[in-house]
């Protein structure tokens, strides 16, 4: 039983990190119908970049409260920059190619990143900066952390302030009437280009946020690990059902339980014969499972094929 | 093709002919590393043709394409090595490795044909990670795949007696392994060329061709759209599978590290990057995917050497930079690819832009 608690409080952590890297995904999906497969690179810079500011400022002597939080700032604010920056370069010439196009502009953007990544931070593992003293709290029998509690807490606070700006101001309005109908929505006085580019770069602070507590939470950073975070948010974001804001978050926590508990209760399940290390695998069994039943996701509305 | 209409592009035919013969040679005078590169690029011609049958003619986008590849490797690999003390012949594995292909994409398309296309995307995708993973840890508690270490020793292709490893003198002329396989490689690339031209121009092609323009119209016009769909990805990933076996004939080495996604996106890059759809465009993606970064390899150190006077950066991330910069670049100007058929180019101009 304590097992089974345990795995929830770890799938309920890793969930609302894959979570906050899903609506990045789904919000640019939603309102242009790309997969931006350069997300996980954002979110992988977000975490590099705090590990050079919030190290560097720990080190010139600040405390590390501040520093963390300098480091953060910084790693939204580049990372909102890189998403802006990716969108007018890359994207928006392709706005009518054909629907591949912008697919594999995506895959090379995705290139450029890791390798830029790896010319400026090197290919070893870094450490990401001690943030939070290490305290610990049992309840019922199942241990957590500090930075596991802030990690909910703050997905939740962003995720609440994502509702807000969605659904209660202007912007919100303008991005929703964007992804319904694009040309409508420009004859309604929309200006299109600023929403995507709105989408881009809220995208990417969120995904700078997520990159920050990934950082905190295994202590370890590579310029590779953007692509398999990004892969499991975009299998996350699909199976809330792709372009639906709640289906994003909730498909992200539900991909970290259901993670945390196959990894835990595999061994059981097979009598020892599939190990934790099919771990990756639940991911893209539940996707496959679900889409089978659900075409277009568990929260996803049934539309057209839009060809 | 008519006989008249053929006999007129005899000259073409033949220079052509000429020209790939000539080339394994040409190639090796900079070294076999060389001409084994030319063998890949072969390798990819045939794969991305496969592909291009599943994404290009039926508008289908496959994500998980090389999980088929390592099908068929796999197939190759516990067949014919000291793995597991078997060696079957050619002309049991291949048609095998190539049947279980198949059989792998009926598998995964028969329930999730019905997606829609991005949502398909992203099974397949999760298919190909399935196989990966799958490979990577089956050593345990029996040892099959041997895991991440991979299998070893594998027989390369051979005929009876006729080996495709080693150097053989051939009517006074010395072929080394490489070129050999070249040759093998080009006879089965021209058969899938023109599998893919008959095929293109078939009934089945033009359903292909419905369902990809508009599905409920091809529907509508009384197409079986899910078996015709079946058949496409059924038809990829054969292909897929025997271009998997002689990859592992040919390596005579297989692990799970060359079945993982970044190879499905590249494969999926050389179909869209050379002109999804349009059989020599996606024959000059592949080539040009596969010789331009090796062309970098040995390039970029040098010309860093040559204009700073030191190693500025790490060639090889440079290499991957300029290299994914490229297909940046070419999707920016040229959106339909660097060859797209003429058809596909007309459309285009007329929507305007």
């Amino acid at each position: 039983m304590d097992i089974f608690l345990q795995q929830i409080i770890n799938g309920l952590v890793q969930g609302s990190i894959y979570a906050l890297v899903a609506l990045g995904y789904t919000m640019v999906y939603g309102i242009m119908g790309l997969i931006n497969f350069a997300h996980g690179e954002v979110v992988m810079i977000g975490t590099l970049v705090t590990i050079t500011v919030a190290g560097s400022l720990i080190k010139a002597g600040m405390p590390v409260a501040l520093a963390g939080l300098a480091g953060l700032m910084a790693a939204v604010l580049v990372c909102m920059a890189l998403g802006w920056a990716l969108e007018r370069v890359a994207y928006r010439p392709l706005r009518n190619a054909p629907r591949l196009t912008p697919l594999i502009t995506a895959i090379g953007m995705s290139i450029v990143l890791q390798n830029l990544a790896m010319m400026i931070w090197g290919r070893n593992y870094l450490t990401f900066p001690a943030l939070l003293p290490k305290i610990d709290f049992e309840f019922a029998g199942a241990n957590f952390t500090a930075i596991q509690i802030i990690i909910v807490l703050v997905s939740a606070a962003t995720m609440g302030g994502l509702l807000l700006l969605v659904y209660r101001t202007k912007l919100g309005m303008a991005m929703r009437a964007t992804a319904q109908n694009p040309a409508v929505a420009s004859l309604m006085g929309v200006n299109i280009n600023r929403v995507i580019a709105a989408a881009f770069v809220i995208g990417s602070a969120l995904g700078a946020v997520a990159g920050v507590m990934v950082g905190a939470y295994y202590e370890i950073a590579h310029y590779q690990m953007g692509f398999m975070l990004g892969l499991k948010a975009f299998t996350a974001a699909v199976l809330g059902g792709i372009g639906n804001l709640a289906g994003a978050m909730l498909g992200g926590i539900l991909l970290g339980i259901i993670e945390a508990l196959g990894a835990g209760y595999i061994g059981d399940l097979t009598g020892g014969f599939l190990g934790s290390h099919y771990q990756d695998i639940f991911a893209f069994v539940v996707l496959i499972v679900v889409l089978m039943f659900k075409p277009s996701g568990l929260f996803g509305e049934k539309t057209g094929d839009r060809a | 093709m008519k006989m008249g209409q053929f006999f007129r592009s005899m000259p073409g035919i033949g220079l052509a002919a000429a020209l790939l013969i000539a080339l394994p040679f040409v190639a090796a005078l900079g070294g076999q590393a060389w001409v084994r590169i030319l063998d890949f690029a072969i390798l990819y011609v045939f794969l991305a043709l496969g592909l291009n049958i599943v994404v290009g003619l039926a508008g289908l986008l496959d994500l998980g394409y090389i999980a088929f590849y390592a099908v068929g490797a796999y197939t190759w690999a516990l067949l014919a090595s000291p793995h597991f003390g078997l060696h079957w012949p050619i002309w049991a594995i291949l048609p095998l490795g190539a049947g279980l292909a198949c059989f792998a994409g009926v598998l995964l398309g028969s329930p999730t044909l019905k997606l829609r296309g991005d949502y398909l995307a992203i099974v397949t995708l999760g298919f190909g990670e399935i196989v990966r993973i799958f490979l990577n840890n089956l050593n345990a508690p029996i040892n099959v795949t041997n895991g991440p270490q991979g299998i070893t020793l594998i027989d390369p292709v051979s005929f009876g007696a006729f080996k495709f490893s080693g150097a053989t003198q051939i009517l006074g002329v010395s072929l080394s392994g490489p070129q050999k396989y070249y040759f093998l490689l080009v006879a089965l690339a021209i058969l899938v060329i023109i599998i893919n031209v008959r095929l293109q121009n078939s009934r089945v092609g033009r359903a292909w061709q419905a369902i990809r323009e508009d599905e409920i119209a091809a529907k509508a016009i009384g197409i079986n759209t899910r078996n015709l769909k079946l058949l496409a990805f059924a038809m990829g990933a054969s292909f897929g599978g025997v271009a998997g076996g002689i990859f592992s004939a040919m390596q005579g080495f297989v692990s799970p590290e060359s079945f993982s996604l970044i190879e499905s996106i590249m494969i999926l890059a050389m179909v869209v990057l050379g002109g999804m759809g349009h059989i020599p465009g996606v024959i000059l993606g592949a080539v040009l995917l596969t010789v331009l970064p090796e062309v970098l390899r040995y390039g970029v150190g040098p010309l860093q050497m040559a204009v700073f006077g030191k190693m500025l950066v790490d060639p090889e991330s440079l290499r991957m930079l300029i290299f994914g910069l490229a297909l940046v670049l070419v999707m920016r100007f040229k959106p339909a690819g660097l060859w797209p058929s003429p058809e596909r180019q007309r459309e285009l101009q007329e929507t305007g832009k």
